[in-house]
């Protein structure tokens, strides 16, 4: 055989990576080397908190940072150990993942602060901050991966943590909770795997910006079913209606601030995956699971505040809200459009920073009612001004009343439903306005203007009530209050917010761009 | 298990487990071994004293709590990462320096700084799980 000189194809990226371009890896990377810290330095109760407040607070620098340069520049991409896409590990970010992982930061930064007022030693001792960042590294991980696989892994990162913050305390309840979470998450993420299995079978890769390229070959049914199974995945995990038994059977058993990271972050993570892939990664299908989605999205829009109307477990029912949030992002999704989508993006994150606000506040109301029932609890309104003013601006925040934050994404998906004639999709979001405004005024109702808890002494002071102390004021009222003064900020100056959700919106239907960041421009 | 032999023979099989655990994860990068299973026969080897001299004998062996080392391996890991930066690669970028001492190479690179973390993590956190099921009830 005669001997031919080889032609190698370059198997390296020779270009040299600027240190700003490492923007996107800062999220995961100190989030994990904090983690590994705060592990060695077990039992430093304050040099613990201190350190987990400094990586977060870089980790959020470096998200505002990303947001800035996604707006000035598009995408951004950086492919792991010099190994070119798709065989290198590509981290990719677009305008979608730059908003939620600001979001999730900025969220993550109030749950540390107000874990101060309630944990005991015991539990930071056995590792609430440590799990805090790791649970915030996968949470960033999946909003940054351009990876399918990769994508899995940090869904692992984030299952194994939320386990341990699950259970931290150890009380008989948690791990009842714990039991139901895990199983069903366990099935999601086995199913997920699987997926990605007859994924990588049909086209032969795993990196999202060759996926939009090489689906476009698929026939429709295999897509189709392989489809079907990635969102029985992230419905799952995301929690929409009929899989949604999980969340309000586990949420309200851990400590308030574990539940307000779980309902803040871990369901936007399932839909931030179903938008990524279906919408972007696999589009083909899309269009024939349409009905299926609408459908999802209108019955989680109406049963979860039905749900949270018939519970009077105050944290059970910010439960059941959460779930009703993800029918109006899985109504974006649905719709498919830039209203929508762009939507989606918003309410995405409105309801990150809103939700993580509410379980804040339900947890500082039940440490001065001494109660989790509603209906032992009663009086607030004369005993505290600053909690009875933010928990009215919860009642119009996630009722999407004017001006707060809550309306603008409202506006857009209504928008979305009737320009696309989707008048179930936005008849449903209106009833879901008007059902969590139900909600939230009988929780009003019976939480701060009722005068005693339920029954014959319903009009007589509360004798249960007692004041927060120092420590409470300080670190759980003060978190609270500033990540409200946050949202309201928003709502008042959206523009920004708005653009973003567009930019968003418009790289996920045609992201062009994307695969441009991810492949430096050199494919056609 | 309390038999002489057994305890006579634990801590010297314990050391060479050990050595022979850091000798597998050296040779890893071209032969079989590595990180993981080097680490496995650490833990194993710490499982192994657990058993012949009993929990609180062992953890004043090793002096510091199995999860620390498991932390420090995060850290290891993350690092190997971080050295890519000022070399204008991306993260995670295998560097390699090598040497020649003596007449042999020595080869010192980044994915070997990942390797120790990756043995450090599995030493720790399967270390800690082993002590835990040997210890008696409520013993840390």
């Amino acid at each position: 055989m005669a001997s031919q000189p080889l032609d190698f194809p370059t198997a390296m990226i020779e270009a040299p990576t600027a240190a700003a371009d490492w923007v996107m890896v800062w999220p995961v990377a100190l989030a994990l080397f904090g983690a590994g810290l705060l592990v060695m330095l077990r039992g430093q109760g304050r040099l613990q908190f201190g350190l987990a407040m400094l990586v977060i607070a870089a980790i959020f620098a470096s998200n505002l940072y990303l947001v800035l340069r996604i707006f000035e520049a598009g995408p951004l991409a950086m492919t792991m150990g010099k190994w070119l896409p798709p065989f290198g590990i590509t981290f990719a970010a677009d305008m979608t993942s730059a908003v939620f992982a600001l979001a999730a930061s900025a969220a993550a930064m109030a749950v540390a602060v107000y874990a101060q007022s309630e944990l005991t030693e015991r539990e930071e001792r056995f590792g609430f901050y440590p799990m805090l960042l790791l649970l915030l590294c996968g949470v960033s991980g999946s909003f940054l991966t351009g990876d399918i696989f990769n994508l899995y892994v940090w869904f692992e990162v984030m299952l194994i943590s939320s386990f341990g913050l699950l259970i931290l305390g150890g009380r008989k309840v948690q791990l009842d909770g714990a039991v139901k979470y895990g199983f069903l998450n366990l099935l999601a993420t086995t199913m997920f795997l699987v997926s990605i299995a007859y994924l990588y079978g049909l086209t032969g890769t795993l990196n999202l910006a060759d996926l939009i390229e090489k689906s476009g070959n698929i026939e429709t049914g295999p897509l189709l079913a392989v489809s079907l199974m990635f969102l029985f995945a992230f419905a799952v995990k995301a929690a929409a209606f009929p899989a949604n038994a999980w969340l309000p059977a586990s949420y309200h058993t851990p400590a308030v601030a574990v539940s307000a990271i779980f309902g803040g972050l871990l369901t936007k993570v399932g839909a931030y995956a179903a938008i990524r892939v279906l919408t972007m990664a696999i589009p083909a299908s899309i269009v024939h699971l349409q009905p299926v989605i609408v459908a999802v999205a209108i019955a989680t829009l109406i049963l979860g505040p039905l749900g949270a109307l018939a519970q009077t477990h105050l944290r059970r029912a910010v439960g059941f809200l959460v779930i009703g949030g993800i029918g109006a992002i899985f109504a974006g999704f649905a719709l498919g459009t830039v209203h929508g989508l762009g939507g989606a993006v918003f309410y995405a994150v409105h309801s990150m920073l809103a939700i993580t606000v509410f379980y804040l506040l339900a947890g500082l109301i039940e440490r001065m009612t001494g109660a989790t029932d509603t209906l032992s609890m009663g009086g607030l309104y004369g005993a505290s001004t600053p909690l009875s003013i933010l928990f009215l601006i919860m009642v119009f925040l996630i009722s999407g009343l004017p001006p707060f934050l809550g309306l603008w994404p409202k506006i857009l998906l209504v928008e979305g439903g009737i320009r696309a004639g989707n008048w179930w999709l936005a008849g449903a979001l209106l009833v879901n306005s008007f059902l969590t405004l139900i909600v939230m005024s009988r929780l009003w109702a019976h939480i701060f203007w009722r005068n005693g808890p339920e029954g014959e002494r319903s009009e007589q002071p509360n004798p249960e009530l007692r004041r927060l102390d120092r420590r409470e004021a300080g670190f759980g009222l003060g978190a609270t209050a500033v990540l409200m003064a946050l949202i309201v900020g928003l709502g008042l100056f959206p523009n920004w917010l708005f653009e973003a959700s567009g930019i968003a919106a418009h790289d996920l239907l045609s992201p062009d761009r994307y695969v441009d960041a991810v492949f430096g421009g050199e494919r056609t | 298990m309390n038999t002489v032999i057994f305890r006579t023979a634990a801590p010297a099989l314990a050391a060479l487990m050990l050595v022979f655990s850091v000798f597998v994860l050296l040779r890893g990068h071209n032969e079989p071994g590595g990180g993981f299973i080097g680490g496995l026969m650490g833990a194993s080897a710490l499982a192994i004293y657990g058993i012949a001299t009993g929990v609180r004998e062992t953890r004043k062996a090793i002096r510091v709590h199995p999860i620390t080392f498991a932390g420090l391996g995060v850290v290891l890991a993350a690092v190997s990462g971080f050295i890519s930066l000022p070399f204008e690669v991306p993260f995670l970028t295998g560097l390699w320096w090598i040497f020649d001492v003596d007449g042999s190479e020595i080869a010192l690179s980044t994915p070997l700084i990942f390797d120790i973390g990756v043995y450090a993590v599995v030493v720790g956190a399967v270390g800690a799980m082993a002590l835990a099921l040997e210890g008696d009830e409520g013993e840390d």
